[in-house]
């Protein structure tokens, strides 16, 4: 048989490999291309009203977006008041306490409800909570992306308390701490940078949520009232001004996305910087 | 149980409860939509899904024109990503030094937590203007022969939602995808390598074929999402509920329907059939979740 | 003075039972002169100076990372799958320095097997028949004449003519070392490659890959790292003992284990060695 390599595998194995890299680089640079365009047009949109002033009526031009952005935090307090403190317990369940069977159908359950579609947790929140109060409120939207931060939150604090050395507990054990006493004076402390960098990813996911919001918080021109109004959110004032004709609600949209955007990087960089050092599969 | 003694009765009973809402609240999820589409179902039955009627004037709803909305732009989407998604993650996994490999994983992985609506915003204002200044004419010029490649093209369009959904579903197979290449042991390599294989042999016919399930996996994450992905489809696709074979023709999707309709719908039989719509999409993704994670785990035990 | 590195430099001396040596003796199959091998900075091969025979068992033995394995893996370059490594001296086969030549063609002149049987998740035919297919040989009738009879050679085809089709991950441990050894044989290598082909087997599998081996030496030209040193005693004509990084000693292998030349060889084979 002929011992040479032929010429075409020679040329196919060059052309292949190449077209792999160039797939990679059109990728990162369609991708790019998009977000720095969003960074200079938003950026540009900017200004000092966009923080400090309420939407103008229709038809006027100028305002800001300044209800919008209290309203995100309140729904995201909410939220995190709602998701993190069930995710998390029921991630120390299930890194402490739990048996086999439970804890493969607990984190069957997670994982599936991980995988639910953001719009069809709007509904489920629109009928457990606005229907019977008969209204929309920002208690309904922190509802729905409570339900929507459980998932993370349980699998950042399971994977993290797991990934604590069994020695620490038995140090804590040998020293006559109870079991509840070695978990959170041993157990979570060692794994708290992480614990918090997963808690801060998961919020950065949920910040820039939108459609659940669309039928449970709705929105609001002015300044929400309290917890049980309607109430403004960026991601939701994007979308509205983004399909609405006028040209100077575009910029307002550019804008908003602009400060979004930066939060939501912003807090994914620097929690995935912390959180480099912890377990792999946490990393996705 | 003597780990119930004293005060760690308070904290089991705690972490558990909590565990247990978690249970109660996917149940309610199910019983929700279950129960508030029984209306629906009541009425249509199974035409509900092959009627084309959405009237809700005259109370007649057909989910056809968005179940197909809904497939054909994540099978575009996939048609994109996939080859790109593959590609990318074979280059980061087998030819970039780690180094550099770690950190365009990272950019990729950061553009994974993009929000959808941003993606609209850019998909109206940068990719819709785009895509109808060259890239339709191109293909209208190239395909103009294909039916799905005919008629007026208004920007908004199943041909938009498609390119849209891809870019925002390349991060996804991407990340998973270079994982799967990464866990394929480098023995497998090495003894495509010392038969005489090039790299690219090796690559084609071992390392990939090893990492096929893993990938595939990767694929229905991506489908998964793409199906309930709502904002930026809802935002390019046109919302208008036709079924045409035309790409370039305004659509609708489940999820944009929902998004759009359900804060006005009125009307019982109205909100029921949106969130029966809702029960569609949750079963879709449902089984096509659990099916990659199937794969995903079948091929980690594979090698260890 | 006759070290162990400048008798190594010589062309071995030639076994005894002359009549079966075919190699002209003044040119070896291989050939490595004042190779050095550096991981980053580290230095893991010193100066190493050696030639194989052709259709000999040669045999490296050594404690663990004293360098064998990592000499054995430059010899068909696979050490350039490891990033940050670097090559300096010459490896000649048949004369011609390998880093000279496309590696895809040195790999196929020169074959592997490694310590972990590495079958493909294919079926034990296509196993077999990868070397082949992948050199561009594809027609059916020689392919499958080349696949039984590399299996034959690997002393496995009774056992596994009846299921070609089955996948190779249903065969023993034992069985799938050995389908790699059929797999690297068939696309007749000039010279084959082993590290460590047993480490993972029990003594009965071992038994038969070291008969396998003694047989197909008549084919091709063997060279096998080792951390058995009954082992390289059982098979191999000549034998190199690496230390640190530098080849110590080389020579036939009856003289390493009997009359060995330097202190730290008599310390290793006699047990004394750390």
């Amino acid at each position: 048989m002929d011992l040479r390599v032929s010429p075409s595998r020679k040329i196919t194995n060059v052309v292949m490999l190449s077209l792999s890299g160039v797939c990679t680089v059109l990728v990162i640079g369609v991708l790019f291309f998009v977000l720095g365009y969003l960074f200079v047009h938003g950026f540009r949109s900017l200004n000092l009203n966009f923080f400090t002033h309420l939407p103008k009526a229709s038809g006027e031009t100028g305002g800001g977006m300044a209800n919008a952005i209290v309203g995100s935090a309140k729904v995201l307090l909410l939220a995190t008041c709602i998701g993190v403190p069930i995710g998390f317990f029921a991630g120390v369940y299930l890194a402490e306490y739990s048996g086999k069977a439970m804890a493969f159908t607990i984190r069957y359950v997670v994982d599936l409800l991980n995988g639910v579609p953001s719009i069809v947790i709007g509904i489920v929140a629109y009928a457990l909570v606005v229907r019977p109060m008969k209204h929309f409120s920002a208690l309904a939207g922190g509802v729905a992306l409570g339900i929507m931060m459980i998932p993370i939150a349980v699998r950042t604090t399971e994977e993290f308390l797991r990934a604590v050395p069994n020695s620490m507990r038995e140090g804590a054990m040998a020293l006559g701490a109870t079991r509840a006493k070695t978990i959170f004076s041993v157990v979570v402390p060692a794994a708290i940078s992480g614990l918090i960098s997963g808690m801060m990813l998961n919020l950065a996911r949920v910040a820039g949520e939108t459609a659940p919001l669309l039928f449970t918080a709705l929105g609001n021109m002015f300044w929400s009232r309290g917890w049980l109004q309607p109430i403004a959110t960026l991601p939701v004032m994007i979308y509205n001004y983004a399909i609405a004709p006028e040209e100077d609600l575009h910029q307002q949209a550019w804008a908003a996305g602009f400060v979004l955007l930066a939060l939501v990087l912003a807090i994914n960089v620097t929690a995935r910087l912390i959180i480099s050092r912890g377990p792999a599969s946490l990393r996705r | 149980m003597d780990r119930l003694r004293g005060g760690d009765e308070v904290v089991y009973l705690i972490t558990f409860t909590c565990a247990v809402t978690i249970l109660v609240v996917v149940g309610l999820i199910v019983f929700e939509l279950w129960a508030n589409s029984q209306p629906t179902v009541k009425t249509f039955g199974w035409h509900f899904l092959t009627s084309s009627t959405w009237n809700p004037n005259g109370d007649k709803f057909g989910a056809l024109p968005f179940v197909y909305g809904t497939c054909v732009t994540s099978a575009l989407a996939l048609l994109i990503a996939i080859p790109l998604g593959v590609a990318s993650a074979v280059f980061l996994s087998e030819m970039a030094p780690p180094k550099i490999s770690n950190i365009l994983t990272f950019l990729i992985e950061l553009l994974a937590a993009v929000p959808s609506v941003i993606y609209g915003l850019l998909g109206i204002f940068v990719l819709v203007p785009l895509i109808r200044d060259y890239l339709v004419p191109v293909l209208v010029k190239v395909f103009g022969f294909l039916p799905i490649f005919q008629g007026e093209f208004y920007g908004v369009s199943l041909l938009s939602a498609g390119l849209v959904l891809s870019i925002m579903v390349v991060p996804f197979i991407i990340s998973v995808s270079r994982e799967v290449l990464l866990a394929v042991p480098v023995e497998q390599r090495e003894a495509a390598l010392a038969l005489g294989a090039t790299k690219w042999e090796s690559t084609w016919q071992i390392v990939l074929p090893n990492a096929s399930t893993g990938i595939i996996g990767s694929v229905f994450l991506a489908l998964a999402r793409a199906l309930g992905e709502t904002m930026a489809v809802t935002m390019v696709i046109g919302n208008t509920p036709k079924i045409t074979a035309s790409l370039l023709s305004p659509g609708y999707s489940i999820a944009a329907v929902i998004a759009n309709e359900f804060a006005e719908a009125s009307g019982s039989l109205y909100i029921s059939s949106l969130i029966f719509l809702g029960l569609v999409l949750f079963g879709l993704t449902i089984i096509i979740n659990g099916a990659a994670r199937i794969l995903i785990l079948t091929m980690q035990e594979k090698h260890g | 003075m006759a070290t162990g590195n400048q008798l190594a430099r010589e062309p071995a001396p030639v076994a005894r039972e002359g009549s079966e040596v075919q190699a002209t003796p003044g040119r070896p199959k291989l050939y490595t002169e004042n190779l050095d091998f550096y991981y980053g900075s580290f230095q893991a091969l010193h100066g190493i100076n050696l030639s194989i025979q052709t259709h000999k068992i040669t045999a490296f033995i050594g404690p663990s990372g004293c360098g064998k394995s990592t000499y054995l893996r430059t010899m068909n370059r696979m050490n350039e799958m490891v990033r940050n490594t670097r090559v300096q001296g010459k490896i000649l086969l048949d004369g011609e320095d390998v880093y000279g030549m496309d590696v895809t063609y040195v790999r196929r002149r020169v074959g592997m097997v490694f310590q972990k049987s590495n079958a493909f998740p294919k079926t034990i035919f296509d196993n077999v028949a990868y070397g082949l297919r992948v050199n561009g040989i594809t027609k059916n009738s020689v392919v499958e004449a080349a696949v039984e009879r590399s299996l034959r050679r690997a002393a496995l085809w009774d056992e596994v003519k009846d299921k070609l089709r089955k996948p190779a991950a249903a065969l023993s441990g034992g069985q799938q070392q050995r389908l790699c050894i059929a797999r690297a044989l068939a696309v007749e290598p000039e010279v084959l490659l082993l590290d460590e082909p047993c480490s993972a087997l029990d003594p009965i599998a071992t038994l038969k890959i070291e008969e396998l081996l003694f047989q197909i030496k008549e084919i091709t030209t063997i060279v096998i790292v080792t951390h058995n040193m009954q082992q390289a005693a059982r098979l191999a004509d000549y034998t190199g003992f690496f230390l640190l990084g530098k080849l110590i000693e080389f020579n036939d292998t009856k003289k390493i284990f009997q009359n060995p030349g330097k202190k730290e060889t008599e310390d290793y084979v006699t047990g004394r060695f750390g």
